[in-house]
């Protein structure tokens, strides 16, 4: 059992630094702000989805499991939230996506 | 495995420190600054030193990069290019790291038991605390009774920083604030934005909640006042934000926040002086109650409470004074 715990702790937090690897590899590579904050964003949310549970296995039933979940409902709450007033705040400030302007608009602006 | 996360952090740091001089653009420094906080935090918990890590990351990261960015809206967004040689400082930056390398050679190695500062009087404090004070946080018994005196220094200095600012900046809005388009904080706040300002106000009562069981677990945990001050503001500033800067003044007046920044020091004045009055030395709580370690843990809780509130009441004010600041 103790075992079993251990390794499916391990996989929830190797597969969540996977996930915050590619986000960090899509934040520097991809072409624009919209598509940087898509994959720093995404990877964001999902990385703590599996890292905390992960963590929270190793806890087990104790007070820090608690804690930890506190921690995930904030991450939750915020990351996702820092991303939308980011994307609006890039928005209002008049950054457009070169893909936004070549595709989706063109028409309407030309 | 500390050591190579720490050289990591450290080389983080190195990093974002090159960054934050070379940047031209202010607005990439300030958030870099907070990076640079953050990491800081980071490595003083890797060292233990949770208290010191959660100062850091309240104050460092969170509050000093509101200031400063408050303090952007009311200047230019980029570095003004130099307007002389910087030979003369380049030869004085070199020289002093020169200084500071040598000095780091008569340094103890990293985590010596046998260092000149766990031998010195961290013993005795650690043996003391226990048996005169009974809390488990002997840095909060060392911040709060066993060197008061500084801790009391540290509050005037919070206090006198706040007024000083407070001189500079003026307490009452300027008269250009009504009809300043660059203003920090739109009066009508973040209403149209529908998603931040739920969430916001969503965990506005649980950051308070958290700044109150940093203020009063301090005894027991890391935390404390300084730390709880400014979790506290941290949750007010949210609310101005999200809000409007008048609405955060309706819930604490500038008024309220001027008697804030005075009423915390004095109540750490106040406790030393009945040390005082009570036939003992100042600052020695020890007689505040019948039972000497009963007092010492009283006097601790009003102390830190003191702290609190004025560094609650320096960082909502130096807030305010930028929010109100209209733009030259």
């Amino acid at each position: 059992m103790e075992l079993f715990l251990d390794i499916a702790s391990w996989i929830l937090m190797s597969l969540g630094g996977v996930f915050v690897f590619i986000g960090g590899l899509g934040a520097l590579r991809m072409p624009d702000l919209y598509t940087r904050m898509h994959a720093a964003g995404i990877t964001d949310s999902i990385a703590p989805i599996l890292i905390i549970p992960g963590l929270m296995l190793q806890a087990g039933l104790t007070l820090a499991s608690v804690k930890l979940l506190a921690i995930l409902v904030f991450l939750l709450l915020t990351g996702p939230t820092a991303s939308n007033a980011l994307a609006s705040a890039a928005l209002l400030a008049g950054n457009r996506s070169e893909q936004v302007k070549s595709t989706a608009v063109p028409e309407s602006e030309e | 495995m500390t050591v190579i996360f720490g050289f990591f952090l450290l080389t983080l740091l190195l990093i974002t420190a090159v960054a934050i001089v070379q940047s031209q653009n202010l607005f990439v420094s300030v958030m870099l600054s907070g990076m640079f906080s953050l990491l800081l935090a980071v490595n003083f918990f890797l060292l233990d030193a949770a208290d010191v890590a959660l100062t850091e990351a309240a104050v460092g990261a969170g509050i000093s990069t509101v200031l400063l960015l408050s303090a952007l809206a009311i200047t230019a967004k980029h570095e003004k290019a130099p307007s002389s040689s910087r030979v003369g400082a380049l030869i004085i930056v070199i020289i002093a790291t020169l200084v500071l390398i040598y000095a780091t050679l008569g340094n103890p190695q990293f985590a010596d038991p046998n260092a000149p500062v766990h031998q010195h009087v961290a013993p005795w404090y650690l043996d003391k605390t226990a048996e005169a004070i009974d809390i488990p946080n002997v840095v909060t018994a060392v911040l709060g009774s066993f060197r008061g005196y500084d801790t009391l220094g540290e509050v005037f200095v919070v206090f006198t920083a706040g007024i000083g600012v407070l001189f500079l900046l003026g307490t009452q809005p300027g008269p250009f604030a009504q009809s300043n388009p660059f203003k920090l904080t739109d009066p009508k706040g973040l209403r149209h934005y529908l998603i931040p300002r739920v969430v916001g106000r969503m965990l506005i009562p649980f950051i308070l909640l958290f700044g109150l069981y940093v203020q009063f677990h301090g005894e027991y945990g890391p935390g404390g006042g300084f730390q709880a001050g400014a979790l506290i503001a941290a949750a007010i500033i949210l609310f101005a934000l999200l809000e409007g800067e008048n609405s955060a003044l309706k819930v604490i007046p500038r008024s309220v926040l001027i008697g804030l920044i005075a009423g915390g020091a004095l109540l750490y004045g106040v406790v030393g002086l009945f040390g005082i009055f009570l036939g003992s030395n100042f600052l020695d709580y020890s007689v505040l109650s019948s039972n000497p370690v009963k007092g010492q843990q009283m006097g601790l809780l009003i102390i830190e409470a003191g702290v609190g509130i004025t560094v609650t009441g320096v960082l909502l004010s130096i807030f305010h004074a930028f929010a109100a600041r209209g733009k030259f």
